[in-house]
């Protein structure tokens, strides 16, 4: 294990996070994980690593760090101007950092959270399968609670190998203040009527309480049918149910929320959690109502836009390690089904 | 146990379905916290377990309903719910592995359970009726969940229904064991917290350290035992809480 930062400075909420902790919430243990985990997957894409490999979520304002070892590093997720040694770098792009080097994230000019990973990975421990951040119940990432100026981190086990990857422009997600979540009605829609055409009608502000836990809104107010209870026997949520609670003002939960009590109107889809977890107080949102079929086909859209990513990014990796090593031909297994071997095998060819 | 048969008419005749978002469902077999229903729960929990039903990443247990979290690249509500109902038709002949039943040790009032006066003088009985009364039943564990392994109980005594705290303490110590009108509990860590507190446990409930890091599991009973304050430091000195 090598040390990979010190922190100077932490930002406003930096936590580590992977994809979450998943299997445990029959004992009342939430996912967490990044919120944004497009972001977050193509972060990790960009600097070589494994989809599981641990990262840095930053919110609003990013930390400072002083480098400890050579590695790559990538910022993905809210456009927040940051810079390596006082020059200014991009994002959704990898980039080499020496020991010694200064890395200074700072504010977010659009989108509310950031993904800031390194190669080979935050190692911290692994807790119930997951090194993610669950600061509800001060368990994984860094001692169970966000950075703090002086933490030192170290990252997974390997030799630094930077290798140019970065993601087309056109790629990159747009964080605009107005967006539109696709929401499929229920669990309990049927508590609403007239509540339903609100909900899927108006638009509603993002205000300043929103957390991992839950993003609350502000607009009119959605009432339940008068017959119906006011809430329900308590159930756990899953990331993405709106509540309705008793003042009218719906509540997106997110991946810290373990039961409630409060009925659900609609559950946001898979795909435009992120989108949630971009928005900033005074943003806007609508919601979209979407049937279940159309909304498996855009998880598989994602799924494979996220694939075709990664793919055409390994294809560059391969390539650049060729040009750059160039692999003697009596060492690479032609036969091999792998897709770098072929792409050498490509290589010699032409 | 006059409206046995009211209670009795809030299960369902067949599950009912509701969709949560893209890759959840929510499977409810009736509308009310008995343990007929919850029976029913458990029994489908076992039941999904056991088929390892295709594409389903997590059964979770609740009260009156199982949440069905699943891989949308490989399953869909539809054929869940067909799999879920031919599963309930021979839910009867499933046995399901008795229920397990924890003792939690207690050491009630004091400096453990400051609230426990309180909860006696608000039910005009003794505080050692508090802890007979508290001690007794076993009790269903009916969910877990609002913090890692905190425990939903049903079955207490209508003598120590007590009303929340008026202003929630910040922080109530790990193992505290709690009373909220109809319900009591045990908070498994540190949090805020509006429970009427009558006493503590040295015992852990949650580890994330353990191989299995839950004492407790939904279906399962639960007994609380009386403890000394000398045992109560007895044991919590073994680091059991911190």
């Amino acid at each position: 294990m090598t040390d990979i930062f010190n922190v100077l400075s932490p930002g406003a909420y930096t936590t580590v996070q992977d994809l979450g902790r998943f299997g445990w919430q029959p004992f009342g243990v939430p996912p967490s994980g990044m919120l944004d985990d497009f972001a977050g997957r193509v972060a990790n894409m960009l600097v070589g690593n494994p989809d599981t490999a641990a990262l840095l979520e930053l919110t609003f304002s990013g930390p400072t760090l002083k480098i400890l070892s050579p590695a790559t590093i990538a910022l993905t997720g809210a456009d927040i101007p940051f810079s390596i040694n006082g020059v200014p770098a991009a994002g959704w792009c990898a980039l080499p950092v020496q020991p010694g080097d200064t890395v200074t994230v700072g504010m977010a000019r659009s989108g509310c959270r950031g993904y800031l990973a390194v190669s080979h990975g935050i190692d911290v421990p692994l807790v119930m399968g997951s090194r993610s951040c669950y600061v509800g119940a001060a368990i994984g990432g860094f001692k169970g609670r966000p950075l703090q100026a002086g933490d030192c981190l170290r990252r997974g086990p390997g030799e630094a190998d930077y290798l140019a990857r970065r993601v087309p422009v056109e790629r990159v997600p747009a964080y605009p203040s107005e967006i539109t979540l696709r929401a499929i009605p229920g669990p309990q829609d049927d508590f609403f009527d007239h509540g339903l055409d609100v909900f899927f009608n108006a638009s509603f502000t993002v205000s300043p309480q929103a957390d991992r836990m839950g993003c609350r809104l502000q607009g009119p107010v959605i009432s339940q049918i008068e017959a119906m209870p006011q809430s329900i026997i308590s159930e756990p949520s899953l990331p993405g149910g709106v509540q309705i609670p008793q003042d009218g003002q719906p509540i997106i939960l997110l991946s810290e929320q373990t039961v409630g009590g409060y009925t659900k109107i609609a559950t946001v889809i898979s795909s435009d959690i992120p989108r949630v977890a971009q928005a900033l107080p005074g943003d806007r949102i609508r919601f979209e109502r979407i049937d279940i079929d159309a909304a498996h086909a855009l998880y598989r859209h994602q799924a494979s836009l996220l694939k075709r990513i990664r793919y055409e990014m390994e294809l560059s990796a391969a390539e650049q390690r060729f040009r750059r090593d160039r692999p003697d031909p009596a060492a690479v297994d032609w036969d091999s089904p792998d897709v770098v071997d072929k792409l050498i095998h490509c290589l010699y060819q032409t | 146990m006059t409206d046995v048969a009211a209670v009795d008419s809030q299960r369902f005749d067949r599950p009912k379905f509701r969709l949560a978002g893209d890759r959840g469902l929510l499977v409810e077999f009736g509308d009310a916290i008995t343990p007929e229903i919850n029976q029913s729960v458990r029994a489908m929990t076992f039941a999904m377990e056991a088929a390892a039903v295709l594409g389903v990443r997590e059964v979770i247990p609740t009260y009156r309903s199982v949440v069905v979290v699943y891989d949308p690249l490989t399953t869909h509500p539809s054929l869940l719910s067909t799999r879920i109902l031919s599963l309930y038709e021979g839910l009867a002949r499933i046995e399901p592995p008795a229920p397990k039943e924890s003792v939690i040790p207690v050491c009630y009032g004091g400096e453990y359970g400051p609230d426990i006066a309180f909860v006696a003088e608000h039910n005009h009985i003794g505080i050692d009726d508090v802890i007979r009364l508290h001690s007794e039943p076993s009790y269903p564990i009916y969910m877990l969940g609002f913090s890692p392994g905190f425990p939903f109980l049903g079955g207490l005594s209508e003598n120590l229904h007590t009303p929340r705290l008026t202003s929630p303490r910040t922080r109530v110590p790990a193992g505290s064991v709690g009373i909220a009108n109809n319900q009591t509990g045990i908070y498994p860590i540190a949090s805020p917290g509006g429970w009427q507190l009558i006493g503590r446990s040295p015992v852990r409930l949650f580890d994330p350290d353990r191989p299995n890091p839950f004492l407790l599991r939904a279906g399962d009973t639960l007994r609380f035992e009386p403890i000394t304050p000398d045992e109560y430091r007895r044991r919590a000195v073994g680091g059991e809480h911190d």
